[in-house]
């Protein structure tokens, strides 16, 4: 029998923690919507999500008032576009139509993102694939609720850097198109290395092609209920610290669990993973930051950040797998700076660095994510970082991210306003120095040696 | 059986178990277990339930309760107990 001291505790990260469903994504393979005629595929494509998806925001809400908890997103994810649309497309405007219409299905059904507007070039790209690329600009800046990512990267195949070079134009290219609205376009464009095909978070949530018909897959939050509980480790040991981390995240992951299971169960789509991500939000309280600060920071970004991380991170891992036969997605601690407030008081006072974070993305769940840079760094800069960035992530065999915002018309010392669950982020200093000529390369980064393992 | 817990807090006053249960016998949810406490003249009580015969839908029996909680000046939840079953069970 359940008792009245372990109801309260459930209660009380509801109510007082934000301990929450982030999301229910439903990944949908689009690949048997595939047609040499753009308008009778695009005409499936909306049927097919509709049919499948247009119960999942009432479904998502009815699971949420049967357990007395949030759930705060839903939404969909589909099978790469740059796939999908390789017979179709002969032009980015014919990419760019395809955009519109997920947007359309995305606010038809009522999910606040729908992802999967992506290509997956690894190690090469297809004609279709370079096209998708080159449309986003575009298809970013006229739609709302689309977002796109490309895998540049991996350990089995190395770095496709002439997708690393595009994509870094491609970058400033969104932040000029939406430069109104704070260059908020990046904020919709996720640049991978490794990326898994069941993440259910925004903005790099696509379905794989290695995924099912269609599947449900559910992220599951609470920074702020690990912070509350590490209260209770003030000044105790590691083992105590660690112990107390995966106790939460056994039990934050068991409720992710438990949705994802009556999700699938309700919409009759199977299960595919829950991902037990730390992921932050601007609200007071919901920051993986004061989780750091309560380990013994002053801020995110001193000394020791790295280490008290990568604790976190693994903990987290540690508790959550035991909560879940199937784990997925990215799983860990999410750093990205304009959704956390404990990450922009650190950026603020000075602590952290875009150096400090790239350290710090070598041990977290993803990357540099959510940072405001100067509108006029350059492309081979941002594809320089983004080139960093996918190296960690290919040598560490783990999934790497950058999602960076060249904020067109600010500088350092001023801020981004986002709004909503982006938030707003102080612009950060980027290194000045060149990398154009390594940039200019043609070409790819072999795989590393440790990728051979046949 | 499909159970429930019905959490009530508020400001102890006369007749908050007898409105609930009322209410309850009303809605046809069998009451399968009570634990009830006054701390600092704060009303805490926690109900297993049993709602499988209802005669409403679990968002009827939901905002049901909570109508008799505003009348009481109590907050008045009803969860799926596989919430707390799931949480604090291997």
């Amino acid at each position: 029998m359940i008792s009245r001291s372990e109801i309260w505790e459930t209660n009380q990260m509801i109510e007082k923690e934000n301990l929450d469903v982030r999301t229910i994504t439903m990944g949908i393979s689009l690949l048997d919507c595939m047609d040499s005629d753009l308008t009778v595929m695009c005409r499936e494509i909306h049927d097919k999500i509709v049919r499948l998806a247009g119960k999942l925001v009432e479904t998502g809400d009815e699971i949420g008032r049967e357990y007395g908890i949030p759930v705060v997103n839903k939404r969909i994810s589909v099978t790469p576009i740059g796939i999908i649309g390789s017979a179709a497309c002969k032009t980015e405007d014919d990419f760019v139509t395809i955009a519109k219409v997920l947007d359309d299905v995305a606010k038809e059904v009522g999910v606040n993102f729908i992802g999967g507007f992506s290509a997956v070039v690894a190690k090469g790209m297809t004609k279709s694939d370079e096209l998708l690329m080159r449309s986003i600009p575009k298809a970013l800046s006229q739609t709302e609720r689309v977002c796109s990512s490309v895998n540049v990267g991996s350990t089995k195949t190395g770095i496709n850097m002439d997708a690393v070079r595009l994509m870094g134009e491609m970058i400033c290219e969104t932040a000029k198109l939406t430069k109104d609205a704070d260059s908020i376009g990046c904020a919709k464009l996720v640049v991978f290395c490794n990326a898994p095909d069941d993440n259910p978070f925004m903005a790099g949530a696509f379905h794989g092609i290695t995924e099912a018909e269609a599947v449900i897959n559910v992220g599951v939050s609470g920074p702020g209920v690990v912070k509350k509980a590490l209260e209770s480790a003030r000044g105790k040991d590691f083992e105590v610290l660690c112990e107390t981390i995966k106790r939460t995240a056994f039990k934050i992951t068991r409720v992710g669990q438990l949705v994802a299971k009556r999700a699938s169960e309700l919409l009759q789509v199977p299960f595919g993973i829950v991902d037990l991500s730390l992921a932050p939000t601007p609200a007071v309280g919901d920051s993986v930051a004061e989780i750091l600060q309560e380990i013994g920071l002053e801020y995110p970004g001193a000394p020791g950040t790295t280490a008290a991380l990568a604790l976190l991170n693994d903990q987290v891992k540690k508790g959550g797998v035991m909560a879940s036969s199937y784990v997925g997605g990215l799983s860990g601690a999410f750093i990205p700076v304009s959704e956390d407030q404990g990450m922009i008081d650190a950026v603020n006072a000075g602590c952290l660095t875009l150096e400090k974070l790239e350290a710090m993305t070598c041990v977290c769940s993803v990357g540099l994510d959510m940072i405001a840079i100067p509108g006029d760094t350059t492309p081979a800069t941002i594809s320089g970082i983004i080139a960093d960035e996918t190296a960690i992530g290919m040598i560490n065999q783990k999934t790497t991210a950058v999602r960076l915002i060249p904020v067109v018309g600010k500088t350092v010392g001023e801020q981004a306003e986002f709004g909503g669950l982006l938030g707003y982020a102080p612009i950060m200093p980027v290194n000045r120095f060149s990398c154009e000529a390594f940039v200019a390369r043609k070409g790819r980064i072999p795989a590393p040696i440790h990728s051979f393992k046949n | 059986m499909k159970k429930a817990i019905i959490t009530v807090v508020g400001k102890d006053r006369v007749g908050i178990i007898a409105r609930v249960c009322t209410y309850l016998s009303e809605s046809g949810i069998n009451i399968l277990d009570i634990s009830q406490t006054i701390v600092g003249g704060f009303f805490n009580m926690m109900m297993v339930v049993d709602v499988a015969d209802a005669k409403t839908d679990f968002d009827g029996i939901a905002n049901g309760l909570s109508e008799v909680g505003k009348s009481i000046d109590c907050v008045i939840r009803i969860q799926l107990e596989d919430i707390f079953d799931m949480m604090h069970r291997i």
